[in-house]
């Protein structure tokens, strides 16, 4: 048996089953409140609620290609457009045995990528100009299969499923407060201790929405680590990605502030974070910090070159 | 279950490759000879993506030194091209056209591979060429993908011109030797390859 130099990281997956086995409690969590509230009164108006949390959920996952492209303002580009970046897909692919994304580039200076859509067969790929000016062939090889790796983790639909409590639980918020206003007003009440059902369930879905909150996050930068490895061990060239994250962390923080309001909110899907320089930075960052990315890639390095004997 | 565990915690394996077709393709060769006057010019490539560091130099180190030493003694020579991969091209006299055999070949190609992957470099392999002449001069090269397991031909008529009629016949004829990308998408194109 050949031995294999494309190694796990068993604490790493570990951190991440149990940041998920977490976030599926609480969406377990919320649903037993919400029963318990709701237990004698009526509990149609949060059934309708959940349901229409998880549809929100479902329709950000389904079309979140178009979505996506849409708010970068990126278009397609097909194979004669951009032969380059069309052929180094193509053998990345070929070398991963997955099928090839569609293509896409956004004009602007900001520089970054993204993959995004509903499943490996819907999936597109979205580097900007601002990459393609900054990278070298073999950095913006690395970004890509980077990139490719969050296509064939399924990530988009990994974020939707683990976002879905927090989805639920923010409608449930501004639910809570229209319900606050007017509900109050007629008299509905428990029976029991005469706290308004509504406030109890506007404390539980923001309890519930700030631990999803952190705990996404984390999920974040954990699937961030991963594409990281699955990307660089496609490859081969971990110091391709690490100069190529280097170079566009590098030149992120020094972005005009205009650029990064514009990509806000598209953070979670992107190669590196748009801000930069931000309080609580190691709780609620989408990404990892560049030291934990080149870390973990020198170990990569390291071990895809030891040498046999 | 195996593809949704790998889903829930972000890990995909890197795909080995398949490296027993190879064989398959000396009876294919003389296929390929008796429909459409196709003879392999001995020669063939193997393409993969090198690792930097002392385990690879020694892997491929490992390579040229097997090849050298074997009877025929073809000529081994790497190269890189603009993507990035390495091409380890082993350079044999031409063949006999009464006799055209190219076992050693292939055996030397499957050694190449073999041992890139005992080394623990298998999901590297891109692909391997062998090239084809017909009496026209014609070039045609058969290209195998590793990680799909399948064949398919590449025919360069001209700077970033393809002879598609050529290709398809070559397809048609091998089909009942060769597992043949179905998947016309991943016939790629590899235009300045070694021995076209």
């Amino acid at each position: 048996m050949a031995r294999t130099r494309f190694v796990g990281d068993a604490g790493l997956t570990f951190r991440m089953t149990t940041v998920m086995f977490l976030l599926g409690g609480l969406f377990v969590a919320l649903v037993v409140a919400l029963m318990v509230i709701f237990g004698r009164s009526s509990p149609s108006v949060a059934v309708f609620i959940g349901i229409a949390g998880l549809g929100v959920a479902w329709w950000q996952w389904y079309s979140s290609d178009t979505l996506a492209m849409k708010a970068m303002r990126a278009r397609e580009v097909s194979a004669q457009q951009a032969p380059e970046l069309h052929a180094m897909i193509d053998r990345l692919c070929t070398l991963a045995d997955m099928p090839k994304p569609r293509v896409g580039v956004a004009d602007t200076d900001l520089p970054n990528a993204f993959a995004t859509g509903r499943s490996p067969k819907r999936a597109v790929v979205v580097v900007t100009t601002g990459i393609l000016q900054r990278l070298d062939a073999e950095e913006l090889e690395g970004v890509l299969a980077h990139e490719l790796s969050h296509v064939a983790h399924r990530d988009v639909l990994v974020m939707t499923v683990a976002s879905s409590a927090g989805i639920i639980a923010g409608m449930l918020t501004r639910g809570s407060q229209y319900g606050l206003m007017f509900g109050g007003g007629r008299g509905r009440r428990d029976n029991n201790n005469g706290v308004p059902v509504w406030l109890i369930v506007l404390v539980v879905s923001l309890v519930v929405y700030a631990v999803s909150f952190l705990l996404l996050r984390l999920l974040s930068r954990y699937r961030e680590l991963s594409a990281d490895r699955a990307g660089a061990q496609l490859t081969m060239k971990p110091r391709a990605l690490a100069s190529a994250l280097q170079k566009i962390t590098g030149e992120i923080n020094r972005i005009p502030q205009r650029d990064l309001r514009a990509a806000q909110s598209m953070n979670a899907f992107f190669f590196a974070p748009a801000i930069g320089g931000v309080s609580l930075k190691t709780l609620t960052s989408t990404h990892p910090s560049l030291e934990q990315r080149l870390e973990q890639l020198a170990r990569i390095e390291a071990e895809l070159g030891r040498p046999t004997a | 279950m195996g593809g949704f565990w790998d889903v829930v915690t972000g890990r995909s394996k890197p795909k080995q490759a398949k490296l027993d077709a190879l064989f398959a393709v000396p009876n294919a060769a003389m296929t390929l000879q008796a429909a459409l006057g196709l003879l392999p010019t001995g020669d063939g490539a193997v393409c993969y993506r090198a690792a930097a560091g002392a385990g690879f130099a020694d892997a491929q180190q490992e390579i040229l030194d097997l090849l050298g030493e074997s009877d025929a003694t073809p000529r081994v020579t790497t190269s890189q091209d603009s993507f990035g991969f390495t091409w380890l091209e082993v350079d044999n006299d031409p063949v006999d056209p009464t006799a055209p055999d190219i076992t050693g070949l292939c055996t030397d190609l499957h050694a190449v591979n073999s041992t890139l992957e005992l080394n623990g470099y298998g999901p590297g392999l891109l692909c391997s060429l062998i090239p084809f002449t017909g009496a026209d001069g014609r070039k045609v090269g058969l290209v195998y993908l590793y990680k799909q397991g399948t064949f398919y031909p590449f025919a360069p008529s001209g700077p970033q011109q393809r002879d598609n009629l050529l290709e398809i016949s070559v397809r048609d004829a091998a089909a009942g030797e060769l597992p043949i990308e179905k998947d016309l998408s991943r016939w790629l194109a590899l235009w300045g390859a070694p021995g076209l």
